[in-house]
Parts: structure tokens; sequence; C-alpha cells
């Protein structure tokens, strides 16, 4: 509760220097505007549904895209540490295309699909894609080999070992793994959103980028709040858990 | 009470004491090449070991008694030579002869009941039911019914050694396999775990192969304590522990028996030596 109370002081003496900021008029309003003109657009950005319509849009491409990442991220990871063929080329490609930047996927996309929904869809599971294939291969190599030798024993066999222990002892690098990868889908489809415009939908990016078009301050700066609650809301209600749960049961946590 | 058509084994049936293994060890040799050259870890080794014996193997690191255990359990397979368990070769790791590790085995994504029902779940032909009921047996036959649901880092390394004696219990194996199980706890939680060890073995009849580099050990719970020359691995000796159970570490009649291995064991350590030199 201590710790909660503090975080609402510190946010609301933030709020506070930003009003006493725009009070100033040491910067333009049409640069700086206040508190209350961002809250007063977001309002209207959720009454007339803009708002909720962009965040469906936008959270659909990623999760879609994300989803797919991993439904095919996992089992590549498998293969590449379980097959030195697979590690030897699926591997090495993920490692080199993981440096990529993802926002780097996007005048590619564009090109091979042009403004459509499959370009979006497709920045977001090459950010996904190659973090979960190097994590659940790290993870995997990384099982002591004790625990295969101890479910040998017991009579566990091939998709059995693979299903009951390699994977749940991989679980910790595999978890991690999609927190990076959601973190690059998430930086690359804003990316995307904001560069190019498809007429399929308005994603936040594209509010944001219509916000610098017709130069309303209070439009960027409150679709950045959302996008930034956004990613505070995934990670307290989907990785967080999991990750309490990693700690508790692993005995990893600090706190 | 038997289901038609397909048999059905109870908590109670699979509680039952079952006969336990005799092993046939027939020269087994086994090399292993590294980076430093081949060394021959062992030289035709040849060992029975009754039913519901206890067989010690002592000798120093590297003597290759660890690598008997794993080719008795399956794990590893023989350059040459054979092991039988009941006349029939060991052709792989199966839950007849289950393994207890230096360290404790313990899957860390599962709590103290998870991994003891690990190795149940393996079985066929029980419930869930059933299995919840062994695993409960066998909890509490090791002291640690009251942490089922603790997860595996809250427990001492003695309560880890404990469980996975549990979980080798289990699946009820003919045959326990144990590799230093002790060596990395603390004397006193030791001396506690030689006592149990020797109650549960009165109970559960299994024959039981334990390596270790203590001869006070080996003394205390062998019936038999053979000792291991390395480079190449063979038995060198042979000694009978005759001594009345259950065994007390400390007692005077035991040490008598350790020192007449320890200087056996010293002998070897010195051939070696000179062999170095």
């Amino acid at each position: 509760m201590k710790r909660f109370l503090l975080a609402v002081a510190f946010f609301a003496v933030v709020v506070l220097l930003w009003e006493a900021a725009y009070r100033a008029e040491i910067w333009s309003p049409v640069l700086l505007p206040s508190p209350g003109q961002v809250v007063k657009y977001l309002q209207g950005a959720a009454a007339d549904g803009t708002l909720a319509n962009a965040t469906i849009i936008t959270m659909r491409r990623l999760l879609v895209g994300y989803f797919i990442g991993l439904v095919v991220g996992l089992p590549l990871g498998l293969l590449t540490a379980r097959w030195k063929v697979f590690g030897d080329t699926i591997g090495t490609l993920a490692l080199g295309l993981q440096t990529l930047p993802s926002v780097c996927w996007v005048p590619l996309a564009l090109l091979w699909f042009g403004q459509t929904e499959a370009a979006m869809l497709f920045v977001v599971v090459m950010g996904t894609l190659w973090s979960v294939i190097i994590a659940t291969e790290t993870g995997v190599r990384n099982v002591p080999p004790i625990y295969r030798r101890a479910a040998l024993t017991m009579g566990s066999k091939r998709l059995h070992t693979w299903l009951k222990v390699i994977l749940p002892a991989a679980l910790p690098f595999i978890v991690s793994g999609m927190k990076q990868g959601w973190a690059f889908a998430w930086r690359s489809l804003m990316a995307a959103e904001i560069f190019v415009t498809i007429l399929t939908g308005f994603g936040l990016g594209q509010l944001l980028h219509y916000g610098r078009e017709l130069s309303a301050m209070e439009q960027v700066i409150g679709i950045m709040i959302v996008i930034v609650v956004i990613g505070l809301l995934a990670d307290k209600i989907f990785f967080s858990p999991i990750e309490k749960f990693l700690h508790r049961r692993w005995g990893t946590s600090q706190a | 009470m038997p289901r038609a058509g397909r048999h059905h084994s109870s908590a109670t049936e699979e509680l039952q004491v079952i006969a336990p293994s005799k092993l046939a060890i027939e020269k087994v040799s086994k090399r292993f090449r590294g980076a430093s050259g081949s060394v021959l870890a062992l030289d035709r080794v040849s060992l029975n070991v009754a039913e519901a014996e206890f067989v010690c193997l002592v000798g120093a690191s590297g003597c290759g008694k660890t690598t008997l255990l794993n080719i008795i359990a399956g794990l590893e397979k023989p350059d040459s030579g054979t092991v039988l368990a009941d006349g029939k070769p060991v052709t792989g790791p199966g839950q007849e002869r289950l393994v207890m590790f230096q360290e404790p085995a313990l899957f860390p994504w599962l709590d103290v009941f998870g991994n003891v029902l690990f190795g149940l779940k393996l079985k066929p032909n029980l419930t869930n039911r059933d299995r919840r009921e062994v695993a409960k047996y066998y909890l509490e036959l090791v002291g640690l019914s009251r942490f089922d649901h603790a997860n595996i880092h809250e427990l001492s390394g003695g309560m880890k050694q404990r469980v996975s004696l549990a979980s080798a219990l289990a699946p009820n194996p003919r045959v326990l396999l144990m590799d230093e199980p002790f060596a990395a706890l603390d004397a006193l939680t030791r001396e506690q775990l030689y006592g149990d060890i020797q109650k549960i073995w009165k109970a559960r009849r299994k024959t039981i192969v334990f390596v270790t580099h203590n001869v006070r050990e080996a003394a205390c719970l062998g019936d038999r304590v053979l000792l291991f020359s390395p480079h190449p691995g063979r038995i060198q000796e042979e000694f009978t522990v005759d001594l009345p159970r259950p065994r007390d570490i400390n007692s005077v009649d035991l040490a008598a028996h350790a020192t007449r291995i320890t200087k056996a064991l010293r002998s070897v350590g010195q051939a070696e030596a000179a062999a170095a030199k």
C-alpha cells in the first residue's frame, strides 16, 4: 500500500510539473498541450469509439501475429535444439535475423504484401518468431542432463520426455523469449502502423500518425499514453503471473 | 476388483512387497574416448548380486563404479559383456531398476507430491486415485508427509534426497541403484538417512547397489563391500560385513570393518601412485 501511494504521488507530481510548464508558456501550447487537453481528447476519442476501434484493430493484429509466431517458433526451437541439422541451419538463420531490428521488415513486407493486413501480420510474426526460436533452443540446451536421465529410468520415452520433462524444464527461458518476442512485435507493429496507411483499419499507430499530420499534440500524447498503458497491462495481466509462478516454483525470486 | 477385459491393479496390490531381482554382471568392459586419450573405465568386471542383497561399491573417484551403476541401470551400454536381471539381459533403462543420483534429480516445476507421482504416472493400469495413495504412502515412509505440496527449492539437501528416494521407490522397482546419494549432505543428516535406508530396505526388500567413496558408509550399509581399483576399473577385493542390523555408523565393530577396507583402499592407491611414476 505504501509503495502504491508513493507511485501515485510520483505521477501526481509529474502531472503537476507538466501543468506548471504549460502555464508558464515556456513552449508554444501547440507543442505542449495541458494535461487537461490530453484528457479531453482521450474522453472524446473514447466517447466516439475511435479509441476502442483503433485499440481493437491494433490488438487483433498483434495477438494474431504473436500467436502465429509462437506456434511456429516453439516447434522450430525444439527442432533446432534436438537435431544438429536444424541447429546449423534454422538456428543460425534465427540468430542472424534476431539481430535485425524488426522495424527493418516493414519495407520488405510492404513490397511483398502491399498495404494490406498481411503486411502488418508479417511484421509482427517476424518480430516474435526469432526470439521465440532462440529462447526455446537455449532453454532446451540448458536443461540439466540429469532430468532426462532420471525420466528415462522412470520409463519416460521420446514424446513423453519432451512434453513432460524438457519443455517444462526449459520454461523459464521460453517465457523470457516470449516476453522479448512480445516486446519486439509490439514495437515493430507500432512502427508499421505509423509508416503505413492501411485502409482495412486504423490502428493506434495510425492515430498517432494523424495526430502529427494535424499537429494535434494532445492526440499524439494521448495515444502515446494509451500505448504505454497497453504495454503495462500486457505485462501485468499476462507475463507477471507466469513469471511469479516460475519464481515461486524454481525459487529464483529475490523479493 | 479387476475390471472385465483389462487388468487393473489397485493401490493395495501396487504397494505389495514384490520379489527383488538378482543381478548377474558378466565380463562388462567399457572404454571412454576423450580429448586426452581413451580410458578403460571397466575391464571385464563380473559380479553377482543376490535377491535383496545390499552391495556397496567403493573406490577412488574415476574408478568406474558409477559407470558400472549406469550400465546396470541401462543408461549406458557396455562395449562388451552383459548385465542380466533375473536372467534377462538389460537393454535399456526401465522401472525395474531405478536410480538415485548424487544430486537430487527432482523436477523444479513440480511440487514434492508431483515429483513422487512422476514415475507412477508412467505405470499403466493404475487409477489416479491409486497413484495418489501410493505416492502418499512413500512420502510417509521417508518421513515427508507434511511436505507434499512444498516446492523443491524450499527443501533442505537431506529432504531433497528423501524425496528422490520416495520417487525412486514409488514405482516399486526390484532393484535400487544409488550413486553416492548422501555425499553432499552434512554428517548429522547422513547418519539419520543411514538408519532410514536400512529400515526401508528391510520393509520394501529391494536389491540395492550402492556406490560411495565413503568406506564407513559402505561398511554400515552393505552386506558386501566391493573395492574397485582404477585404470583399468576392476574389482580388487571383496569384503563381507556380517554385523547385525540395524547398524550404527559409530559402533566399534563397524569401525574395525571400515579400517580393514580402508587399508586395502590405501594399498590400491599406493600401487596406483607407484605405477604412475
